[in-house]
């Protein structure tokens, strides 16, 4: 019997789009593997079994009588806990909202994921207000990694990677501000797809900073990547940030192959702030590329500053209410930074918005040279659960400040970016960022499918 | 106060805190400014890079209402 739950998605449509399995036993499998694994790793916090079970049903019904399924039909997802589910309260990685109203509606990526016919299994856990890069949460439990339970699956979007890494779905949704897909998906060893900014519609997400936020999937294909992408594309008046215009379809692209790419590595601070290990899974997918050229990301350190303070400023907005009515409800890592945030100066907020508006230039002409740049998507690999700090450079930083240093500069510009899979010899996986101009989601997801076939990255399942 | 000695954060989050109405307990002063001094220490990186003064910043304000400005 197929064990469909270490399937990719798109081939779980597939078969069932031929009859080759029902909808409802690829949920079972997914929701036998959930009860076994998820009380140890914590990904799931809500588990909707008797709304996937619907949907499979409906979905086998539809089969039986003839009809033509639909692209994604029967494939198993998850979302971040921040994306709105109808008759759940949106709790956003938090114990305040857990109080709010059950949403009446789902998420615009729900909706259109299920018009395509994936089946939702369930929320998935998340540092609290998608304020961490380590998946740890005061509320819910700590996300712990698939492949070293004692380490962490990084953050904030915890409960998706380890969903996918653990193969408790082949999809899960992130979101990702300043690295909350693309952090995961390195320290739990994923394809991830952080689309251009605006790309895919965040409507009935709960925000963190509006200026930065994505959506976006991590799973264990390309192929997953782009066929997710491809059925949430497309305008929508429920985020004013999605215009739409770069979202052409994926799928079409992903086997077009990287002839002619011209690609580099980034260097100076990409280089300098990275562990050994970061800097080999670089070499490696760069080796692979044939990338020899080296350029330099200018005033990349100047802009994670920048995203930092933004981030600071913008979130401490956010919460100030809350702040004020519930202090002693919050995660006590994610208030001290919301405090400290509203106590910077205004004027720093809008030189960052400035400075944002000329990095932007900055790099846009640096893409006059190169098609796709590769740096580390995250300085060292999984930390362990409780570390506090890590070093490279000779440097101690505080892991949830930090483990987001490379992924920074580039949200911090909305440019696509996938982030592909390593895994050394020994140890944990870690991951690469594949960096294109802004609208070329298309050339990131051409280069990852590249290396996947390659065998140079690849996504695996944790036993 | 010497020009020269480092700043006293916490001090300063106490202060802000209370001009502020921001509820910072003393169980939790040392971490908020803990937090506090990091972006102090990294805003300079932008703050100090000199920009053209004619430069807007990235948000760009759109005047039209919602229903006449999606496409």
């Amino acid at each position: 019997m197929t064990n469909w739950t270490h399937e990719s998605g798109t081939r779980i449509a597939r078969a069932v789009r031929q009859g080759e399995v029902t909808a409802r036993s690829v949920i079972e499998q997914h929701l036998d593997r959930i009860e076994a694994h998820n009380p140890r790793l914590k990904a799931y916090t809500d588990i909707t079994a008797g709304r996937a079970l619907a949907a499979a049903e409906r979905i086998d019904a539809r089969w039986r009588r003839g009809e033509t399924l639909p692209p994604l039909a029967g494939m198993p997802f998850a979302v971040k806990n921040l994306f709105d589910i109808a008759n759940l309260p949106t709790r956003a990685g938090s114990k305040i909202n857990r109080d709010r109203p059950p949403s009446e509606t789902d998420a615009t990526a729900i909706t259109r994921l299920e018009a395509a016919g994936a089946i939702l299994l369930g929320g998935l856990n998340m540092g609290e207000y998608a304020y961490d890069f380590t998946g740890r949460n005061a509320h819910d439990g700590h996300s712990r990694n698939p492949h070293d339970p004692e380490r962490m699956t990084g953050g904030s979007s915890g409960g998706s990677g380890g969903c996918v890494a653990a193969g408790m779905a082949p999809v899960a949704l992130g979101s990702d501000t300043n690295g909350s897909i693309r952090v995961p998906s390195s320290l739990c060893g994923l394809f991830g797809l952080k689309p251009t900014y605006g790309a895919l519609s965040r409507g009935g997400s709960f925000p963190f900073v509006t200026s930065l936020d994505h959506v976006g999937p991590l799973a264990r294909s390309v192929e997953d990547l782009a066929h997710v992408h491809d059925a949430m594309r497309g305008p929508d008046p429920r985020d004013p940030a999605c215009w739409g215009g770069s979202s052409a379809p994926l799928v079409p692209e992903i086997e077009t192959g990287i002839a002619g790419l011209r690609i580099a590595r980034a260097g100076g601070y990409f280089g300098r702030m990275a562990s050994p290990e970061a800097l080999e899974a670089v070499e490696t997918v760069a080796g692979a590329l044939g990338a020899t050229r080296m350029v330099e990301i200018p005033e990349a350190q100047r802009a994670r500053a920048a995203a930092f303070v933004m981030t600071m400023t913008e979130g401490a907005a956010l919460h100030q209410e809350r702040l004020r009515k519930r202090v002693g409800d919050f995660d006590p890592e994610v208030r001290d930074r919301l405090l400290a945030g509203a106590m910077l100066p205004g004027a720093w907020y809008h030189r960052a918005q400035v400075f944002r508006a000329w990095y932007k230039e900055a790099v846009a002409e640096l893409f006059r040279q190169v098609d796709i740049l590769i740096a580390p998507a995250t300085p060292v690999s999984a930390p362990l659960v409780d570390q506090q700090v890590f070093t490279v450079d000779g440097q101690d930083l505080p892991v949830r400040a930090n483990l987001g240093i490379f992924t920074q500069p580039i949200s911090f510009i909305g440019l696509p970016v996938a982030a592909v899979p390593v895994w050394p010899d020994r140890g944990m996986p870690i991951g690469v960022q594949v960096i294109a101009a802004a609208g070329r989601d298309d050339l990131v997801l051409r280069v990852a499918r590249h290396l996947e076939r390659e065998g140079i990255c690849e996504a695996r399942i944790a036993p | 106060m010497n020009p020269s000695d480092p700043p006293d954060f916490e001090a300063l989050a106490a202060s802000l805190a209370k001009v502020l109405g921001l509820p910072v307990d003393a169980a939790n002063l040392a971490a908020v400014a803990m937090n506090l001094a990091l972006a102090y220490r990294l805003a300079p990186g932008f703050v100090d890079f000199p920009l053209p003064d004619t430069l807007e910043p990235a948000p760009v304000f759109d005047p039209r209402p919602s229903f006449v400005a999606q496409p």
